[in-house]
């Protein structure tokens, strides 16, 4: 199965784990993925809250660009629910609003591109995974099944949303991430949360916005008790992996929940090496959590019992603490 | 961004005095696709449904009242769409299928162009991060991320840079740029769909 690869800003730096653990596993889903060359920034959020017609003939560079180079799939994938969404938008854009076509590609005619609305279509790395591998396909390939794991299933929101062109099975209840991980031999808890929003750009604008989504994020996965929170949005692990600690002191709460993309676990259930998936990059170490199924993580972990729930106040006065509470990724 | 040629539209109440577009015309025109701000029926589950409506000046319900009733000024320079989180959950669950997200980024736009911004942490960020965009042709995060926290949250700085030496650590963020090989042919077609959109 051939497809068109949009990787975007993002895997190529704070989601690198991601774009390994795709490498990895790619493979062995009979995937054959090109890379459409030269691509740009999708304008994530940013763009077009700053230009309307501009940010549209940003991402239509690039919807131009896979056409042109195009050879043997009409399919663009991204991994990234932000270029996901921001591909499907224009595309879907360009389509419907003829004044919009005009103008990008007016605009795209002075770097002699054109793109064809309607030429192109986009998917994000889950739908074909599911989709096109399927979960027969999956299961076969799973060696080391991810028993005793208990996983949240998280989609965050743009991938689900508005789901321009249909895709899943519902904007706010979709399962079929579940079924994945079950697929791969996780207990899949509930988690209610699944497609709530992580705060985006937040942790950049207000952090006593950011932190609060984070916190509920995190405290339902905690309630639940999963050992894990898996993700499939660069945006959606930074934030409740880099910001977790953040919170936790913004909130003086002690939540350890390790965040995962669903790749990495897919490579762990077909029995590559933590270290290829890029596991051990997280900043909430996944090591305690993936010790339950037996997989080695090159990482340095607190010494620790479950999770803790948040923390109690303490009575009295304050005492000088040393703080164990996160490892941070300290060495 | 309507289809709907200019003359064809129906002339609203408020609209016939003035020779100018009513601002609720202009948010649908410049807003892609059919927005359908005008289905809005002050229902207020949007409002209900945001992540970040507490924070809110107004409610997006109470935002497209504004709007409808010409308050241009109120509705440009309310902190609304810069604390709208792109989550997307007022639009799917709208009953008047109302695209609120997208004309959130419309109401930014604009409120740029006529420098009524109200949240400058937001607006700087997005105006940063297309900087990058339009010098290199992808992100970058760590002068993104530096040239925001001394300009915005300085006191934050420490805590800032403890996260970023653990991206660093972690080969999770570059110490230079990536660029792409054509960067000309971008900022030529994104200075003409500039060129064509203050032509509007």
């Amino acid at each position: 199965m051939k497809y068109m690869f949009y990787p975007g800003c993002s895997l190529h730096r704070s989601a690198r784990p991601y774009l390994d653990s795709l490498a990895a596993i790619q493979e062995k889903l009979t995937m054959e993925l090109q890379e459409v060359e030269d691509w740009n920034c999708c304008g994530a959020t940013e763009y077009m809250s700053v230009y309307r017609a501009p940010a549209h003939a940003l991402v239509g560079r690039n919807l131009a660009l896979a056409q042109q180079q195009s050879n043997g799939s009409d399919t663009v994938m991204a991994a990234c629910s932000a270029c996901y969404l921001n591909l499907e938008k224009t595309e879907n854009y360009m389509r419907t609003d003829e004044e919009l076509n005009n103008k990008v590609n007016t605009a795209l005619a002075e770097g002699d591109l054109h793109y064809d609305a309607g030429s192109i279509q986009v998917r994000h790395l889950l739908d074909i995974i599911y989709n096109d591998v399927g979960m027969d396909r999956i299961k076969n390939l799973v060696t080391n099944p991810l028993e005793g794991l208990k996983v949240a299933a998280y989609y965050g929101c743009m991938i689900v949303r508005p789901d321009v062109n249909q895709r899943w099975n519902s904007p706010e209840y979709p399962t079929v991430l579940e079924e994945l991980m079950e697929a791969l031999g996780a207990e899949v808890i509930d988690f209610p949360m699944k497609t709530h929003c992580c705060s985006g750009h937040m942790t950049q604008i207000s952090s006593d916005v950011a932190y609060e989504l984070i916190r509920r994020l995190i405290y339902g996965a905690t309630h639940y008790e999963a050992d894990i929170l898996v993700t499939l949005c660069p945006m959606c692990q930074l934030n409740l992996d880099a910001y977790q600690i953040e919170m936790n002191n913004h909130f003086d709460t002690d939540y350890v929940m390790p965040i995962l993309y669903f790749t990495q676990l897919m490579g762990l259930a077909f029995g590559i090496e933590p270290e290829e998936l890029g596991i051990g990059r997280e900043f909430v170490s996944a090591k305690q959590a993936l010790a339950k199924i037996g997989a080695p993580v090159p990482d340095e972990v607190p010494e620790k019992g479950k999770p803790r729930r948040k923390k109690k106040k303490e009575e009295g006065l304050p005492m000088p603490q040393v703080s164990t509470r996160f490892n941070g990724g300290s060495k | 961004m309507n289809t709907t040629a200019e003359p064809a539209a129906p002339v609203r109440e408020g609209e016939a005095a003035t020779a100018e577009p009513s601002f609720l015309r202009w948010i649908e025109n410049n807003t892609p696709g059919d927005s359908r701000l005008i289905m809005c029926i002050q229902c207020g589950t949007c409002g209900g449904s945001c992540p970040s409506g507490p924070d809110m000046d107004h409610s997006p319900r109470q935002v497209f009242a504004m709007v409808r009733a010409g308050l241009k000024d109120e509705a440009l320079s309310s902190n609304t769409p810069w604390y709208c989180v792109s989550c997307y959950l007022c639009t799917v669950r709208c009953p008047q299928e109302v695209h609120i997200t997208d004309i959130m980024y419309t109401l930014k736009s604009k409120a740029i162009e006529e420098g009524m911004a109200q949240v400058d942490a937001a607006k700087v960020w997005s105006e940063t991060f297309i900087g990058y965009v339009e010098e290199y042709g992808r992100s970058f995060e760590l002068g993104l991320a530096t040239r925001h926290n001394i300009r915005h949250r300085p006191m934050g700085m420490t805590r800032a840079a403890s996260l970023g030496v653990g991206m660093l650590a972690k080969g999770r963020i570059d110490l230079t740029p990536q660029v792409i090989e054509d960067v000309g042919q971008l900022r030529l077609i994104l200075w003409k769909a500039k060129e064509l959109e203050a032509e509007q």
